[in-house]
C-alpha cells in the first residue's frame, strides 16, 4: 500500500479510454463497476469533446457479484454493437473487474461479434495510463495492421497523438507542415482521428514518425519489426530538434532536407538585447520523459537558462532520463510522489520550474514563476488558440510561454531601483503572479488608513540544515532588501558559506563574502 | 399560519408508479462525498483503501482543491497486497501511523472502502478497531464504504454519517438534531432561524469538529437536510431518535415547510413562526421571482445523480413555473422524500437506476428545454443543441433556505439567460 494524494497517471484503463476516445469507429467495452464513468468528464470537461466517449461500461453492483456479473458484460457488449455499429471493438477490464476475474477477451470471443474485438490486458496494480495508451494502440496496430505495398510517392505515418494529450491536436498540424514542406505526406496520423480501418492502411507509409514515445513506442517497434518501417527518434520540439527531426526524415527517406524557417521567431527573440536577462536563470523541470528531455535541450542551449534539476514520473522513461541528467550534470528525479517534487524544488530553490500542473501549484505554493510542459494538465492547458509544441511555430509559442511568468527584464531593474517604492516594493510578487503579493503596511502609506494587520505572504524558506547559524540583525536586514526572487538562494548559499567554515552567526560581512564566493 | 403558496396538488407522485432500468449508470460513487465532506468536518481525514483508479477519480473530482492541504488520499493497493490479505492489515496499520504522525491535527480518521477493496473483502471495520484502540484517545477511527458498487455519489455521505451514529455518546436531553453537511453560511442561517423560534437545543450531524457535545438517545427529534441519508435515517431510528418527515428546504416553499415542520414537533407558537419566517420568506420570493422569469413555462429533464431530483424538480414545478418530463434518481427512498412526492403533481414520469442509452434515447425524444445531469453528458447534449444544467453543482452550492432560495432559480436559469444572449452564428 501506498499512501497517495495526487497522481501524476490514471490508472492504464484510462490510457485505452484516451486511444478509443481519440479514435472514430471504435467502441470500448470495459468490464467496471458504477462510478468508473467519472473518466468520461475528462474529456468531455477538459478536453471539451462534444461527444461522449465510444465507452460503454458494464456497470456492475454488489448484488451482481457472483455469476451474474459475466452475463452482464456479455449483455453491454451486445448492445453496444447493436446500437454503435463499431467497425472494431476493445474489451477490457477495469481495476474492480480485474479482481472478479471475468475474463472479457473470452467472452466476448465466444460471442462472436461480427467486427474484430481485440481484448486489453491491462495489469491495474502495476502499471498506469501511459502503459495502458501504449499497450491498447499496440493492440490495435498489431491486430490490424497488415504488410502491404508502400505508397508510390513517400508517405509517413504519425504515431502517438491521444485524446487527452498535452497539445496533441496542434503538433499534428505542425508534423505535417514539417513533412509536406519536404514533399512527404501523412499515410495515417494514429490513434487521433484514425478509423480502424485506416490501421489496416498503416502498412503502405514508408517510415514513421514516433510523436510520442510514451503512447506509441510499443506499435512503432512493432511495425518497424514486422512491416519493415523504421521510426524517428527525435522528438521535434525547440529549434536544434526540429532541425535534427529533418535530418533525420532526410536520412530515412533520402528526400531533400527542408525547413521553412521564415516564421521561425525564436533564435532572434531569443538573441535580442532584451532576453539577456533570462541567462543563467535556474529552471527546474519535471514531466513525462518525452517533454522533459526537449524542454531541457530548449532551456539550455536556445534560451540560455541554467538547469538545476531534471525529473519524470513516468518510470518507462527513467532510463533515458537518468542519462540526460547525467549529461547536464545534475541528479534525475523519478518519481510519481509530488512531496518528493516539491521537496527537492524546495531545495534548489530554482527561479524558475518548467512542470506539469501539478509543478504549476507547487509554484504558486512557493511563489517561484512556472510554465507548463507536459501533462497532466488542466483545462486552461487545452486552449482554443492554435499552440502546438513541436517544429517551428512550437519554438515560438514555447519562447511566449516560458518568458511570460518571469520577472520582465525592465520590472527586475525597478524592483531593484526603487526596492521602497509602493508599487514595485518587493513583496508585490512577480507579475504575472499575485498569489504572494500582498499590500505594503498600510501605514507605510501616507494619507490611508490604517487598515486591518497584514499577513505578510511567506517566504520561500529553502529547506536546509543549518538551524545553528544565527543572522545578525543588520545581515538579516541586507537580506531583505535583496530582490525577493533570489533571496532564497542567496540566504542558503550564505548559510552554507557560513556552514563550511564553521561559522555560527552571519554578520553583513558574511554575506558579502558569500556572495563574491558564489559570483558567476 | 399565512399561506400564499401554490395549492397543493390534487394527488401527488407519492404512489406514482416508478420506471425501473438498469444498464450502465452515468454516475460517480460514493468516494466524491469525501470532497465536501472533508472541508466540513475540519479535524477528519478521509483515507481511501483502493485502487489508483479511486485516488484519480478523487483527483478529477476535487480539481483544483486538491492542493490546498487536502485532508484525504488514498493508500492505493499494490499487487503485493492483493497476494496476502494479512499483510494489507499491516500495511493498513503502518501507512495510519504514518500518516498520523505526519498530521497531528487529525482528530478522526475515517477508512473507506472502495470497489477494490471490497471485492478482495478487505475487513475495514476490524482493521478501523484495532487502529481506534491503537491511537485513542487522540484519535477515533471509524469505516464506511464509498464504493461504486454499493453507494452513489452522495450515498457516500449517508454511508459516513451512518458509521458515526453508533458510536455518538446517549442523551436523555430534549434536542433537536439536524443531519446533513450544510456549507457553514447555511448551517448558521438556519440555527438562527430556529432560534428566533425558541429552539436552542440544537446539534447538527456532522459537526465541524469532534471534540464537539454531539450526542443521541430517546428523546432526540431529528429532521434531514438532505434527501440521501436513508441510511443515517435508520441508524438514528435504532438509537431511539424520532424522525421528523418534512420536504427539503429548497425554496421559499420547502423551507417553510422544513422549518414548520420542526415548530410543530416543538409546540412553537403559529404568530412567532409567523413572525420569524415573514420577512426572509418575503425576501424568498422575491429573488425566486426574478430569477425564475426565464424558467416560467419551460420543461426540465432529470437524469439521476445526488438523489436531490425530487426535491428539485418540486422546487422547479411549483415555485418556478416549469414542467417536470422525467425526474431520474439513483435512488428513491420514499420514507424519505415522501412529503416531496406528495408536492409534485403527477405527470412527469419517474426513473430510478439507469440505462443511460435509453434515458438519453427519451431525452432526445422529450426535447425538454432544459437538461439536469453530469458533467459527462453536459457538453455532449449542448453539441445536440440542448441547454443543460451540471447536476454536480447543486451539491456543492449553498443552495438550501431563504436566503439562497433566489440562486437556486438562477443557477437553472443561468443557462438558458446565457443561451439567449449568445449571437455565435452571426459571427461567423
Amino acid at each position: 500500500m501506498k499512501l497517495s494524494v495526487w497522481t501524476y497517471e490514471g490508472p492504464p484503463h484510462v490510457g485505452a479510454l484516451r486511444v478509443a476516445t481519440a479514435m472514430k469507429g471504435l467502441h470500448y467495452v470495459l468490464h467496471a463497476p458504477q462510478g468508473d464513468t467519472y473518466a468520461d468528464l475528462l474529456f468531455t470537461m477538459i478536453e471539451r469533446r462534444n461527444h461522449r466517449p465510444p465507452v460503454t461500461y458494464t456497470t456492475f453492483q454488489a448484488r451482481d457479484l457472483g455469476a451474474d456479473t459475466a452475463n452482464l458484460f456479455k449483455t453491454a457488449a451486445q448492445a453496444a454493437y447493436e446500437r454503435f455499429q463499431p467497425q472494431a471493438m476493445i474489451v477490457g477490464a477495469s481495476c474492480t473487474a480485474e479482481l472478479i476475474q471475468d475474463d472479457p477477451g473470452g467472452m466476448a470471443e465466444q460471442m462472436g461479434l461480427p467486427c474484430p474485438v481485440i481484448a486489453l490486458e491491462l495489469p491495474s496494480y502495476q502499471r498506469k495510463e501511459n502503459f495502458g495508451a501504449d499497450e491498447t494502440l499496440f493492440q490495435l496496430v498489431r491486430n490490424l495492421a497488415r504488410p502491404m505495398e508502400r505508397t508510390g510517392h513517400v508517405t509517413a505515418n504519425l504515431i502517438g497523438p491521444t485524446a487527452l494529450g498535452f497539445r496533441h491536436r496542434d503538433d499534428i498540424t505542425e508534423v505535417t507542415a514539417l513533412l509536406e514542406d519536404m514533399g512527404i505526406s501523412v499515410n495515417v496520423c494514429a490513434p487521433f482521428d484514425a478509423t480502424p480501418q485506416d490501421l489496416t492502411r498503416l502498412g503502405a507509409a514508408h517510415f514513421n514518425v514516433l510523436m510520442y514515445p510514451e503512447t506509441g513506442e510499443a506499435a512503432c517497434r512493432w511495425m518497424e519489426r514486422e512491416l519493415g518501417q523504421p521510426f524517428t527518434k527525435t522528438i521535434p520540439i525547440g529549434v536544434g530538434a526540429t532541425r535534427d527531426f529533418i535530418a533525420e526524415v532526410a536520412e530515412i527517406t533520402g528526400q531533400e532536407p527542408n525547413l521553412d524557417v521564415s516564421r521561425l521567431r525564436l533564435p532572434w527573440y531569443s538573441a535580442s538585447v532584451d532576453s539577456t536577462y533570462l541567462t543563467g536563470k535556474r529552471v527546474f523541470l519535471f514531466g513525462d520523459g518525452t517533454h522533459v528531455a526537449a524542454a531541457a535541450r530548449v532551456a539550455r542551449d536556445e534560451m540560455g537558462f541554467e538547469v538545476v534539476g531534471l525529473g519524470c514520473y513516468n518510470r518507462e522513461m527513467a532510463r533515458p532520463i537518468r542519462a540526460l541528467a547525467k549529461a547536464y550534470g545534475v541528479e534525475a528525479l523519478i518519481t510519481d510522489d509530488y512531496l518528493d517534487v516539491e521537496q527537492r524544488i524546495k531545495e534548489l530553490a530554482p527561479e524558475m520550474i518548467l512542470g506539469t500542473q501539478m509543478e504549476r501549484h507547487i509554484g504558486k505554493r512557493l511563489g517561484i514563476p512556472c510554465a507548463v510542459i507536459s501533462a497532466p494538465v488542466h483545462v486552461q492547458d487545452f486552449p482554443a488558440r492554435y499552440s502546438p509544441q513541436m517544429g517551428i511555430e512550437g519554438a515560438n509559442v514555447i519562447f511566449d510561454t516560458w518568458v511570460h511568468p518571469l520577472v520582465m527584464g525592465l520590472e527586475e531593474h525597478l524592483l531593484h531601483m526603487f526596492r521602497d517604492d509602493f508599487e514595485f516594493h518587493d513583496d508585490a510578487g512577480a507579475s504575472h503572479h499575485g498569489h504572494k503579493a500582498v499590500d505594503r503596511k498600510a501605514e507605510d502609506r501616507p494619507g490611508l488608513d490604517p487598515g486591518p494587520p497584514d499577513h505578510p505572504a511567506e517566504e520561500p524558506q529553502p529547506a536546509n540544515d543549518n538551524s545553528s547559524i544565527t543572522w545578525l540583525d543588520d545581515a538579516e536586514k541586507e537580506l531583505k532588501k535583496i530582490p525577493f526572487f533570489v533571496r532564497g538562494k542567496a540566504r542558503r548559499n550564505t548559510e552554507t558559506y557560513a556552514a563550511e567554515r564553521g561559522m555560527t552567526q552571519i554578520s553583513l560581512d558574511t554575506l558579502y563574502e558569500a556572495k563574491a564566493h558564489y559570483a558567476r | 399560519m399565512t399561506d400564499e403558496t401554490t395549492p397543493l396538488p390534487a394527488t401527488g407522485c407519492r404512489d406514482a408508479p416508478v420506471l425501473k432500468q438498469r444498464g450502465q449508470h452515468e454516475v460517480f460513487c460514493g468516494l466524491t462525498g469525501i470532497i465536501w465532506l472533508h472541508r466540513k468536518m475540519q479535524d477528519a481525514f478521509f483515507l481511501v483503501v483502493g485502487s489508483r483508479t479511486c485516488a484519480h477519480l478523487l483527483q478529477s473530482a476535487a480539481g483544483v482543491m486538491i492542493f490546498a492541504e487536502p485532508r484525504f488520499g488514498t493508500a492505493i493497493l499494490e499487487e503485493t497486497d492483493l497476494a496476502g490479505l494479512a499483510d494489507a492489515q499491516a500495511e493498513l496499520e503502518r501507512e495510519v501511523a504514518r500518516l498520523l504522525e505526519r498530521r497531528k491535527d487529525i482528530r478522526q480518521l475515517f477508512l473507506v472502502g472502495s470497489c477494490p477493496s471490497e471485492v478482495i473483502k478487505l475487513d475495514l471495520a476490524r482493521a478501523a478497531e484495532k487502529l481506534s484502540l491503537q491511537h485513542a484517545p487522540h484519535v477515533r477511527v471509524l469505516n464506511y464504504s464509498g464504493s461504486g458498487i454499493e453507494t452513489t455519489f452522495t450515498e457516500g455521505e449517508d454511508a459516513c454519517l451512518a458509521s458515526m451514529v453508533p458510536v455518538l455518546p446517549k442523551t436523555d436531553e430534549h434536542q433537536l438534531l439536524v443531519v446533513g453537511a450544510l456549507p457553514d453560511v447555511v448551517e448558521d442561517q438556519m440555527l438562527d432561524l430556529l432560534s428566533k423560534m425558541g429552539i436552542g437545543n440544537v446539534k447538527v450531524l456532522p459537526a465541524r469538529r469532534a471534540d464537539s457535545t454531539l450526542a443521541v438517545g430517546p428523546n432526540t427529534s431529528f429532521i434531514l437536510t438532505q434527501p440521501f441519508l436513508g441510511g443515517t435515517l435508520a441508524a438514528l431510528g435504532k438509537r431511539g431518535a424520532r424522525h421528523i418527515p418534512a420536504p427539503f428546504p429548497f425554496g421559499e416553499e420547502g423551507t417553510t415547510a422544513w422549518l414548520r415542520a420542526v415548530a410543530m414537533e416543538f409546540g412553537v407558537d403559529i404568530t412567532l413562526f409567523d413572525t420569524v419566517t415573514h420577512a426572509p420568506r418575503a425576501r424568498a420570493k422575491k429573488a425566486i421571482s426574478q430569477a425564475a422569469e426565464k424558467l416560467d413555462g419551460k420543461s426540465v429533464f432529470f437524469f439521476p445523480d445526488s438523489q436531490l431530483e425530487i426535491p428539485l424538480a418540486r422546487f422547479l414545478t411549483r415555485e418556478c413555473g416549469m414542467s417536470a418530463i422525467e425526474v431520474g434518481a439513483p435512488y428513491i427512498h420514499k420514507g424519505v422524500v415522501g412529503p416531496d412526492l406528495d408536492l409534485l403533481e403527477e405527470g412527469p414520469t419517474l426513473s430510478e437506476g439507469q440505462d443511460v442509452e435509453m434515458q438519453l434515447d427519451r431525452c432526445r425524444v422529450a426535447q425538454p428545454d432544459l437538461t439536469v445531469c453530469g458533467l459527462g453528458l453536459a457538453n455532449p447534449l449542448e453539441a445536440e443543441g440542448m441547454a443543460t444544467k451540471w447536476a454536480i453543482e447543486l451539491v456543492f452550492t449553498p443552495v438550501h433556505f431563504y436566503e439562497q432560495a433566489g440562486d437556486l432559480a438562477g443557477l437553472f436559469s443561468r443557462t438558458l439567460h446565457r443561451r439567449a444572449k449568445l449571437r455565435l452564428e452571426a459571427a461567423e
